[in-house]
């Protein structure tokens, strides 16, 4: 049964409505990329708790590993050498993984009831028992995020730790941040405290710094502090204006019903193939 | 992962026969949503110290099992301990994969000989591995052992035979060694303060 | 920790890892903390976060302490000599010091041997053949009263001060960027930056490792950051000191315990050869006072060395036999780990032990290390891991490729325990013993590193009892009271190194007062006599079991003072003290230089010092009595003006690493005596394994990720996945000159061999400019070996050269010379 304390908000590819009367307090997992000194902890700790062993891959000429997230991989770091200013080298180190939208993509898109569900405390969870692995979720992503295991063909991204978020704990990758670069708490809490960052930032020289918490997806409950918010594509490609593409929203009205009648794939793929070729052309340009 | 238009395919054909059900609007009642149960309710807590670099943060450690007679304990995970008043609960990427460490295919289980030429290793017991390693010290000890230097004086070393201390160790075993080294007479003796 | 021993009189951090909150600006140079060190790093972005620090990082890579660093300055690998010593200048001649604390607190007046020279870059005594010094000049003009002759007025030229002065003022701007490649500009920020420090509200710590102990001549570079700190007056300061970041965890204890060559436990000394009288084997270590009213704690030696014999031999030690000192091996020469390899090559040493420890991974020069172990008749390996080393005779295809049937040596190897499986204790950097509890059984038959050296010593013990042997007298004769004496308990062997009353010790001011009873715990080492009533195994850990029980276990983290001392966390050696030479953070009076930042005071109404640390002074002399705050040493202040404590000179001098790609140092170009180090020991068939820049032309550095620790976590996997390669290091611009592109594979050799890796291309290594030439440099992670779950790699030391820095024997793996080529 569902845990009482993560009351469930929102259901996939279900129609009843979900229960409303507790209201829980909203969380967010809070990145402040100016404190990250990029170690891993975040991902060694994640793939601990959640008793995941990635492949041992190999160096492909820089110091992203795992290269990519994966169903095994759920937060990766992604580093980029950049020059803002010329001669003033800035290591920006992101650590990527999902951004648990207030207004989730993934969800939206989802064909299978119950596979992906939001808690009211904000978290969006994958419940693998649910996943017909289509793959849909993925394309729903403004940020390209879940990821189909090659093992059981299910979704799997980031849970923000729900199993310890439920009994009281913060996630694993923010208890282990050894620099405090991540920090976990109420979600208005967590932009006073990135408010302080920006101030101090700004005091330091980095006259954009601001908090990334994209207004297009609902705003998200997994929010950066940016030294160059008006540059986010700088960190590894990190949408600008991030949103649902419109298609989901005709997917849900139109299109299911035709897929669930067993006709029309090829135009459905070609359609996902739409929306998802989207978004990397913007990636593209940006990793440029 | 980028899903190819071709991989897209397969992901949807694949899917679909197992899906149909749900696509009509029938939820099965088990799909109640529900976290992962939290696997460390019962799990016996033990607090110790990392054991890689000299920041000494504090880790807590569960194991499986709760020490009861027939239970073989197992440790099951491994995070910073928040009481630290260095670490305050966090760890690096090396302290936080600990339980790896403890758990690698390379831990050595038995002890084990290679004899001279060989291009194998040979289980042996731990008494036979104490009585050939003692025999090979004392035939060296009793044929280099230096009572007196060139020019008379007592210096009672042997130098033919060295030993290499841990990094990792505790005081008191570093604190055994140092006593069975000296009393030995070994001055061939270091440890990994420089490396 | 050579450096700081000559320097401050302790060879440990001074300060602490949560006391870095305490600083307003931090130096990480000759390291790299946020890597190496991420927990503890974790206190400089406290430091940011609550006092507005700033910190600067100088290396010759933009690591990921300096991708969160204020400032980041580029530098050659092994000029940090040159660029202290540019710092010095900077502050002698902008007046940016401490002026009442150098003056007070440090050497600063004391007056130099008139015979003592320094000329064209050596120091008088210089055995060129020998590359050793005579060190008879390098020491103080010596008054009639004993004493050292001193001038307030700091006008007298043989003064520390003026002497200084004179030696650092070659170090300009120019000199030092043309040497160390960092632009003129950066330099002078980052000298700004430092300067800023002076002021006694505001203090700097510096944060370093193997990034300065590595060189051949890194014991200097660390004393001439010891000397910056000592000019801005931030030793003994809350949020000051040298924080040398020990590498392993509890490489500060076994240090503490004396496992090296020439150590007995605390930082006693074995005698040499010569010594063979007892009584002068003492003298020459209890230093009497070189000034007057001075504390020379060290006076105390005949204490601690009889409290340790004791420890060692019980009964058996007596005054009449001088506490069985003839059964102490005496040292001809040391013994390092350098040394031993050497005499393991040229065929003398027959039997070599390895205790959690991989030589052939971690010791230079790969090839030498093999042969000389191939030439071994026994090993023995104790380690809870598959290393390399236990593996050397075996053949690894290209990453070891050695015919096992030619090689004669026995080789054994014993299963230990880690952390996990094991109660004990292990000494943090902060000088913090920690005790850690046991959570499970070992796998297999694997047994604890006590269980296995009793194992062995036993069987030795009977053998020696049965058969006898050469001088059996202190195998025989050892202590050993353990319940099980097949498994001494960490409890009984804490218990030992901490200490007891073997009779009533009393009071010397009182006799009728007992302090502690025979048979009890001690208190602390003012306790240890030495007429054989107490037994002690190392006596800065004394106190850290007494009959209040075992103070490592302790747990409260209270931290009443808000300045992160938390004095009943564990235990800190010595006596609890968590900065050492706090007594420095006040003024002559006693009074707090920084009242915001007080760690003690004199309270004149309590008649003793108090505040949040335990005072580092006798605890009830009032400031008028004098007693200086470096109270190890005899001069009672700190050290500019090394004295006869390090090898190659009182003062730092910039000379070129062993492996450089000049030709000549620029200090001295005239000088090829003092092209590099002239007292770095170099071993007769090594001198023909040096390359010169014309055939490798790039500066190599080796270095370590922090997804790995050394050579262990390649047996980790969930460390193998997030670094599961070996790779090195290029800057763009050498890249597009070797048409090297990101992933391609690369060899990069060296004289002593090759290796072959991934190419990552980065912006973050720089060519530098110096004395106009261009300068690359290639990074070499160390990481890799053919045991593991991570990929196989090469072994990196088969690039480094096998010489070591003058003083510890540090080998030089930061700055060796390299070429690379497209594979």
């Amino acid at each position: 049964m569902a845990l009482q304390s993560l009351d469930i908000k929102a259901r996939s590819a279900t129609t009843t409505p979900s229960p409303s009367v507790r209201e829980t307090m909203e969380v967010a997992k809070l990145i402040d990329i100016s404190k990250c000194i990029g170690c891993k902890a975040c991902q060694v700790a994640c793939m601990e708790w959640n008793d995941l062993r990635d492949e041992v891959g190999n160096n492909v000429g820089v110091y992203d590993n795992p290269a990519d997230l994966t169903a095994k991989s759920w937060t990766v770091m992604r580093y980029a050498e950049v020059e803002v200013e010329q001669n003033k080298l800035e290591w920006l180190i992101r650590k990527d993984g999902c951004m648990h939208c207030a207004d989730p993509g993934c969800l939206k898109a989802c064909p299978s009831p119950g596979a992906i569900v939001q808690y009211s405390n904000g978290i969006v969870d994958f419940h693998q028992e649910n996943c017909i692995g289509c793959g849909y979720c993925i394309t729903g992503c403004p940020f390209n995020v879940p990821r189909i295991s090659k093992q059981d063909s299910k979704a799997y991204k980031c849970t923000l730790c729900s199993d310890r978020i439920a009994v009281g704990l913060e996630p694993a990758c923010v208890k282990t941040c050894p620099t405090g670069a991540i920090v976990f708490g109420a979600k208005g809490d967590m932009i006073h405290h990135a408010e302080g960052r920006v101030t101090d930032l700004k005091s330091r020289g980095y006259t954009n710094a601001g908090l990334y918490d994209p207004q297009g997806v609902g705003g998200t409950h997994v929010m950066y502090v940016l030294q160059h918010a008006d540059q986010p594509s700088l960190y590894s490609g990190l949408p600008k204006d991030p949103s649902i593409s419109a298609m989901v929203g005709l997917w849900k009205g139109v299109a299911k019903p035709l897929l669930s009648l067993g006709i029309g794939l090829t135009v459905l793929a070609g359609f996902f193939h739409y929306i998802k070729a989207g978004p990397n052309e913007v990636e593209e340009e940006t990793e440029k | 992962m980028q899903v190819t238009r071709r991989q897209f395919f397969k992901v949807c054909a694949g899917g679909l026969g197992s899906s149909s059900l749900a696509m009509l609007g029938f939820s099965p009642n088990d799909a109640l949503a529900e976290v992962r149960t939290f696997k460390l309710e019962r799990a016996n807590e033990t607090r110790n110290t990392c054991p890689y670099c000299s920041v000494g943060c504090g880790i807590l450690m569960y194991s499986l099992g709760d020490k009861a007679k027939n239970a073989k304990s197992s440790i099951i995970h491994i995070e910073g301990d928040p009481d630290h008043p260095v670490n305050r609960g966090t760890l690096c990427p090396k302290g936080a994969g600990l339980l790896d460490f403890v758990h690698s295919p390379n831990r050595l289980k038995f002890p084990e000989v290679r004899e001279a030429g060989s291009k194998e290793w040979k289980r042996i017991s731990w008494d036979d591995a104490f009585t050939r390693i003692a025999k090979l010290m004392k035939a060296d000890r009793d044929k280099n052992f230096e009572a007196k230097n060139k020019d008379g004086a007592t210096v009672n070393r042997w130098v033919t035979t060295g030993f290499l201390a841990a990094s990792a160790s505790s005081n008191e075993s570093g604190y055994l060694t140092h006593k069975v080294v000296r009393s030995l007479g070994m001055l061939a003796f270091d440890n990994q303060a420089r490396v | 920790m050579a450096s700081l021993a000559p320097t401050f009189g302790r060879g440990a951090m001074t300060n602490h890892w949560v006391d870095i909150k305490n600083a307003d600006l931090i130096l990480i140079m000759g390291g790299n903390a946020a890597e190496a060190h991420p927990c503890g790093f974790k206190w400089v972005t406290e430091a940011k976060a609550h006092r507005n620090a700033k910190l600067i990082v100088v290396d010759p890579r933009f690591t990921r302490s300096a991708a969160v660093s204020d400032y980041y300055a580029p530098i050659r690998a092994g000029t940090d000599i040159a660029f202290l010593g540019g710092v010095i200048n900077y502050l002698l001649s902008n007046d940016k010091i401490h002026h009442e604390y150098v003056k007070n607190y440090t050497d600063f007046s004391f007056l130099v041997k008139d015979e003592f020279k320094f000329e064209n870059g050596i120091f008088s005594g210089y055995d060129a053949e020998k590359r050793k010094y005579d060190k008879a000049t390098w020491g103080y003009q010596m008054g009639k009263d004993g004493f050292v002759v001193t001038d307030p007025t700091l006008k007298n030229p043989r003064c520390v001060y003026q002497m200084m002065k004179a030696h650092y003022g070659r170090y300009t701007p120019d000199v030092v960027s043309n040497i160390c490649g960092t632009p003129k500009d950066d330099f002078l920020k980052v000298c700004e930056m430092i300067a800023e420090t002076s002021k006694s509200d505001k203090t700097m710590t510096i944060m370093y490792a193997l990034g300065w102990t590595q060189h051949s001549q890194g014991s200097q570079m660390i004393r001439t950051g010891a000397m910056v700190q000592l000019l801005l007056g931030n030793i003994g300061v809350a949020g000051g000191g040298m924080n040398a970041l020990r590498g392993h965890s509890n490489i500060q204890g076994l240090t503490d315990l004396g496992l090296l060559s020439n150590l007995l436990p605390g930082y006693m000394t074995l005698p040499g050869d010569a010594e063979q009288d007892y009584k002068t084997y003492i003298e020459k270590r209890a230093f009497k006072p070189l000034r007057p009213g001075q504390m020379s704690y060290w006076q105390n030696y005949g204490k601690f060395f009889v409290s340790n014999m004791k420890a060692w031999f019980g009964d058996a030690a007596t005054a009449k036999n001088n506490w069985s000192y003839d059964w102490l091996p005496k040292l001809d020469k040391g013994y390092d780990l350098l040394q031993v390899f050497e005499n393991m090559n040229q065929g003398k040493v027959n039997g070599y032990l390895c205790q959690g420890f991989n030589p052939l991974a971690s010791a230079p020069c790969k090839i030498k290390v093999s042969g000389s172990l191939s030439k071994l008749k026994y090993l023995v390996i104790i380690d809870p891991l598959a290393t390399e080393t236990s593996e050397f005779w075996q053949n690894h295809g290209e990453y070891n490729d050695v015919d096992p049937s030619k090689i004669q040596t026995e080789v054994f190897r014993l299963p230990s325990t880690c952390f996990a499986e094991e109660d004990g204790s292990l000494v943090s950097s902060s000088r913090v013993l920690q005790w850690h509890w046991k959570a499970t059984e070992p796998p297999g038959e694997a047994k604890g590193d006590p269980e296995i050296m009793a194992g062995i010593f036993l069987k030795l013990k009977e053998m020696y009892k049965k058969d006898g042997g050469a001088f059996p007298d202190p195998i025989l004769n050892l202590t050993w009271k353990h319940r099980q004496p097949e498994s001494p308990s960490a409890e009984e062997l804490a218990k030992e190194f901490s200490g007891k009353a073997l009779k009533d010790v009393t009071d010397p001011k009182d006799k009728s007062k007992v302090l502690v009873k025979g048979g009890e715990q001690l208190n602390g080492f003012a306790e240890l006599r030495d007429d054989g009533s107490t037994s002690c195994g190392c006596w800065i850990f004394s106190g850290s079991w007494s009959e209040k029980g075992n103070l490592m276990a302790r747990r409260d983290n209270s931290d009443p003072f808000g300045i992160g001392q938390t004095l009943n966390w564990a235990f800190a050696w010595p006596a609890n003290r968590r900065v050492l030479y706090n007594r420095a953070s006040c003024d002559l009076s006693g009074k707090p230089y920084d009242s915001k930042r007080k760690l003690i005071g004199w309270d004149a109404a309590a008649g003793k010092w108090t505040g949040s640390d335990i005072p580092d002074i006798k605890a009830d002399s009032a400031p008028v009595e004098g007693i200086n705050p470096f109270i190890m040493n005899p001069e009672g202040v700190a050290r500019f003006f090394a004295v006869d404590k390090m090898a190659e000179g009182p003062f730092p001098e910039h000379y070129e690493p062993m492996e450089s790609p000049l030709a000549n140092n620029p200090m001295h170009p005239d000088n090829p005596k003092a092209r590099a180090n002239p007292a770095a020991r170099v071993f007769k068939g090594d001198w023909e394994t040096f390359g010169n820049a014309e055939k490798f032309p790039y500066v190599g550095t080796t270095y370590r990720l922090t997804e790995h620790f050394h050579y262990w976590t390649k047996h980790v996997k969930l460390n193998a996945i997030m670094q599961p390669e070996q790779f090195v290091e290029i800057g763009e611009e050498l890249a597009k000159e070797k048409g090297i592109k990101a992933g391609d594979h690369v060899r990069v050799k060296s004289m002593r061999g090759f290796i072959i890796a991934v190419a990552v291309v980065t912006k973050r290594l720089r060519s530098l400019n110096v004395t106009g030439k261009k300068v690359h440099t290639i990074g070499i992670p160390i990481h890799w070996g053919f045991m593991g779950v991570a990929k196989n790699g090469y072994i990196t030391n088969t690039l480094t050269p096998f010489v070591g820095d003058a003083n510890t024997q540090t080998p030089e793996f930061k700055a060796f010379l390299v070429d690379i080529e497209k594979v």
